[in-house]
This record gives C-alpha cells, structure tokens and sequence, in this order.
C-alpha cells in the first residue's frame, strides 16, 4: 500500500519539477533531438506542395491550392496503380524468397560439421552486404550487358543466341530479385542461424536417441522452433512493403532506360525522377504523401498484429 | 550413447555442403569479374567479353590512374573525413541519447523515443525534404547536406538502447550516490562498458558514411563549387558519364581514343572497394552482433 503510494506520488510530481529534475538527461538527448527536428519534421509542413501546383519562385504557401488534383492526374495516368503493383509485389517477393533462403542456408549451414568450410562460406555470403548500391549495378552490368557481359559468354559457350538484356523488360523482375537474394541472404540468414544454434542441443539429440532422422529434426523441432522468429521478422517486413531499395533498383536499371519503366519502377525510383529530371514537385510529393500514408496503415495494421501475438516485440 | 547416422542425414549433409559452397561461389564471382576485368585488356573484352581470368593481363588501367591519382585520392579524402568525424561524432550522440532512453528514472524517456520512431512512421518524402535542405538550409552544393545527414538514424538509436539496457541500473545509481552527475555518469561509468555497442553501431555507421553515393547524388551533383565527390558517388560518375571519366584522366596526355574504358571503370571500382574488401572479414562479428540484437525493430 505504502510504495504503491509512493509512486503514484512520483508519477503525480508536477510537470515542471520533473522538466527541472531531468535537465540533464534532456540536454544529453537535445542533439539527436534537433537532428529530428531539422531533417524529419521541418520537412513535414512541405508535404502541403502535393496540393498544390507549386512554382519554385512562389515558394510552398504562396502556390495556388488545386486541391485532390495532383492526386487525379497520377490515378487518371494510371501512375499510381503501376507504383503501387511494383512496388508491394517486388516487396512481397523480397520477402517470401528471401526469408525461405535465408532459412534453408541457415538450417544447412547449421549441418555443415567441417568448422573451416563453414566459417570461410558464412564470410563470402557475407561479402555482398558490404558494398554499395553502385557497385551492385556495376557487378550486375558486367554480367548482363550484350557487348561483352559474361552471360553472353556462357549463352555463347552453350551454343544459344545472346540477347539484349537491357532491351528485355521481362527479364528484370527476375534479375531485380535475384540481385536482392544476392545482396541479403548472407546477412538475413544470421538471424536464423543464430535461432537455430540457441535451440536446446539435449532436445535434438533425445531425438536422434528416439530415432528421428534428420529430416524429422528439421521439420519437428528445428522449422517449429523457428517459428516465432519468422512470424515476427515477417510482420515487420510487411509493415515496410511500400518502401523500395532506391539504390538497387536506381543502379541495376539505369537512370535513363525507359524501355524498362513499367516492369521496374517503384515509388523512390518514381519519385526521384519525377522531382530531379522533370522538376515536377507536386506530382513527385503527391506520390511521396501517397506512400508514406500508404505506408502508416500498414505499419500500423501490422504492428497491431505483433502485439497480439506477443507486447514485447511490439514496435509501439 | 553414439548416434548413428542414416544415409538420409548423409544425403543431406552433401545437399548442405553443395548448396551452401555453390552460393557462395555465386557471391563470390561477380568480384572475380570485375578484378579480372580490371586487368583485362581493352580490345579482348570488346572482342570475346569478360572472363573469371584476366585476358591479355595488363595493368595499364591501374598505370593510367596513378598516373594522375588526383581526382581519385580527392575522393578518398573526402570520404574517409567523413567517415571518421561522421562515426566518431554519430558514435558519441547515439550512445548518449541511447543511455538517456533506457534510464528507467527518466520520464520523457517514452515521448522522446517516440517522437524519433515516428520519422520511420511517416515522412515527408522526397521532394519536401529536397526543397527544405536546397531553398531553405541552403545546404545545396555543401558537404554538410551529406554529413549530417548520415549521422544518425532511428534503427542505430533503438539498438544502442537495448545495448544500454543490459548495463545494470545499479551502476547509475552508484554514480548518483557519488555525486556524479548525468553527463559525468555516462561518459566516466557507461560508455566504457558500452564498447562492444559502441564497435558494432560505429561500424554501421562507418560503413554508411563509406557507401554514401545517394546523398552526394542529390545534393552536390550539379554544384560547381564542389571538386572532389566521396568515393561511391564518384565510381557512380566514372561508371555513368564519359566526360567524368575523361575528365579523371586531365593531364595524363593520354590519347582520347585509346582509353581503355571498361577496364578503368573496374580498376576505379576495385580501388574504391578494396578497402571493405579486405578490412570486413575482421569486423564481421560486430555485425553480427547487430542483427542479432536489433533485428526485429529494424
């Protein structure tokens, strides 16, 4: 009764003694505070260009009011449902491919026994994780390019007829996913491996004792105690399925390969476009408003769904 | 008890060693082209393409940019400044509002920690923080606008809490006890025994500042004041446009004709990655670390 009282006289301190009593504590946290302020939340109040038709010289406020129209133009082009297609379906393959190579390599690697080949692989599928987006794009074009890219070699070795990758649009979503697996799956799987080493070794050997073979301690002991790990990781990830890597796609398609657009554009790619080659601001912070708004729901609508299933992963 | 092994565990076991070796190899290779490619011979790739081995060995590329290292070394110093007063600087802010974040005897800790989670909620977009950082922090043409805005962000806070978190609150209390104050408690008792937090989230950080292209993109691409770009936005030019790449060459007397492209755009990328290249092996495991600890609230 007595602490209860306590700290119900803590928590009704008024506001300006406990300003006073934490002065400290808040100052140390001003810097990443204005950091915030000044690169996030300034920014916020422009998003007000979307409605308008905004002119460089009349500056945000001083551009006329159009209203929901910047919104129609892009729905009527048919902009905003190709955006919205690319970008969740690309996510979504990102997501599913991904987490199930992520997982295979993790249980895999978890059976490999010889120490050095394990260590030696884990740091080479690593690699890709460490370079930039450049980089990829450079690495991908080596490969692809007609002229003297080395999948011509082989298509040539192999006695087929080498094609213009980069004239091919329906080769990209492919190559797009791939290069993502490429790029993540070394890193993605630690999560995994690092769940599967946490699992008690008693239960999987009293197994093995039982005579459960290995594929009964995959599928019995190792995928379900996985499970929560990979529910979580997946609600999370569906929670950011209208953000797009502007870096991968940006460098693997080019800046100006038009012919590929309608099979490889994403809102970043969009955006970035339509804000730095065109200067069209209103159309390009209409589809930005759109996916950040787009994007709540489903953080939100996601998020609701972790706390259900257990507060402490919750994000909020 | 020894366990015997059936033949479905060794059938595995082969399944596991090959597919994990082949993707390895896969992620491996794309490096061995640009190398080889980098000591390729102009004239063979045009004719029979890039290989896993270098045709024609030469290292005229490499000659040819050491020649007139300028614009390149420009590059690294650009971008190994930033990398350093970026992480050391990023480093010190994010364990500090880190630390303050999970002290349980702070009661703003749950506004503010929010009220930086929310920037990962919703954002402006584009083209508001275009116009914002341009026209009104006039930043357009500064390294500042690449800077700064690498020093932090909400994920590298968040994982510097739950590091923070595993430092016993009895420690602050002794502080307190002591007479210390707040600031004086976290550098003199708390950041010492943040170090592995403090390895991990630098790493991150360094290698953001190290991989920076996308800033220098919006922001200095089209300045004139600007002479030498970080290093991964100035391989995107060299790859991208054939006067940044002819211009990298100015006072080589070399013959505009006879650069070699291809290979110098691969030796310019294998200059401009070799650094990671070699150093990650050694850092991996703070890496590691860091998606074991924070990769849920990513």
């Amino acid at each position: 009764m007595e602490i209860k009282n306590v700290k119900k006289a803590v928590n009704k301190k008024p506001l300006g003694k406990k300003l006073w009593d934490s002065k400290t504590l808040i100052i140390m946290c001003l810097p990443a505070i204005l950091f915030f302020i000044v690169f996030f939340y300034c920014p916020m109040p422009g998003a007000y260009i979307a409605f308008t038709n905004f002119n460089y010289k009349q500056g945000i406020f001083g551009s006329d009011f159009v209203g929901l129209d910047n919104f129609k133009f892009l729905l009527n082009s048919g902009s905003l449902w190709m955006l919205t297609r690319n970008t969740i379906l690309y996510n979504l393959a990102f997501i599913v491919l991904g987490n199930v190579l992520q997982i295979i390599v993790a249980i895999l690697l978890n059976e490999v026994k010889n120490n050095v080949f394990k260590k030696i692989s884990q740091t080479i599928m690593f690699l890709p994780y460490f370079i930039s987006a450049v980089l990829v794009g450079l690495l991908a074009f080596n490969i692809l390019n007609y002229e003297f890219g080395f999948l011509t070699t082989i298509i040539q070795k192999l006695g087929g007829e080498p094609f213009s990758v980069y004239q091919t649009p329906k080769a990209w979503p492919v190559i797009i996913v791939l290069a993502q697996l490429w790029q993540q799956t070394g890193y993605g799987s630690i999560v995994y491996f690092a769940a599967i080493c946490g699992i008690d070794q008693e239960m999987i050997e009293a197994a093995q004792v039982d005579g459960a073979n290995v594929f009964a301690k995959i599928r019995y002991i190792i995928l379900p105690s996985l499970k929560p790990t990979i529910i979580i990781l997946f609600l999370f990830a569906i929670g950011g399925i209208m953000k797009g890597n502007f870096g991968l796609f940006y460098n693997l398609v080019g800046s100006s390969n038009a012919t590929l657009w309608p099979y490889t554009d994403i809102v970043e790619t969009y955006v970035y476009r339509t804000l730095m080659n065109n200067f069209n601001f209103p159309s390009a912070s209409a589809v930005g408003l759109y996916q950040s708004l787009f994007g709540f729901v489903v953080v939100m609508f996601s998020n609701g769904i972790v706390r259900r299933i257990d507060k402490d992963y919750a994000l909020f | 008890m020894k366990i015997k092994q059936d033949k479905f565990t060794t059938i595995l076991h082969i399944f596991a060693y090959l597919l994990i070796g082949g993707f390895a190899i896969s992620c491996l290779v794309p490096f061995l082209l640009m190398i080889s490619a980098s000591f390729s011979n102009e004239t063979m790739i045009n004719q029979t393409g890039i290989g896993l081995l270098p045709k024609g060995f030469t290292i005229a590329a490499y000659e040819l940019i050491f020649k007139v290292p300028k614009m390149i070394l420009g590059s690294y110093v650009v971008t190994i400044v930033m990398t350093v007063f970026g992480t050391v600087i990023g480093l010190f802010l994010i364990a500090m509002t880190g630390y303050c974040l999970q002290r349980r005897d702070f009661p703003f800790r749950n506004v503010i920690s929010f009220f930086i989670y929310f920037t990962t909620l919703f954002s402006a977009g584009l083209a508001p923080t275009y116009l914002w950082i341009t026209k009104y922090l006039h930043l357009k043409g500064s390294y500042l606008a690449v800077f700064l805005q690498l020093l932090m962000t909400p994920w590298l806070i968040v994982l510097m809490k739950n590091f923070a978190k595993s430092v016993p609150f009895e420690i602050t209390e002794s502080g307190k006890i002591d007479g210390a104050g707040d600031f004086k408690i976290f550098t003199a008792l708390i950041l010492p025994m943040l170090k592995p937090a403090l390895a991990t989230i630098g790493l991150f950080l360094a290698l953001g500042y190290w991989n920076e292209w996308y800033n220098s993109m919006l922001y200095l691409s089209s300045s004139s004041s600007i002479k030498y770009y970080p290093l991964q936005y100035y391989l995107y030019r060299i790859i991208t446009q054939a006067a940044a790449l002819k211009n990298s060459l100015a006072g080589s007397n070399v013959n505009p004709g006879t650069i070699p492209t291809q290979s110098l755009k691969m030796a310019t990328a294998v200059i401009a990655t070799g650094p990671i290249i070699l150093l990650y092996p050694f850092v991996q495991k703070y890496f590691i670390s860091g998606i074991t600890i924070g990769a849920v609230k990513g």
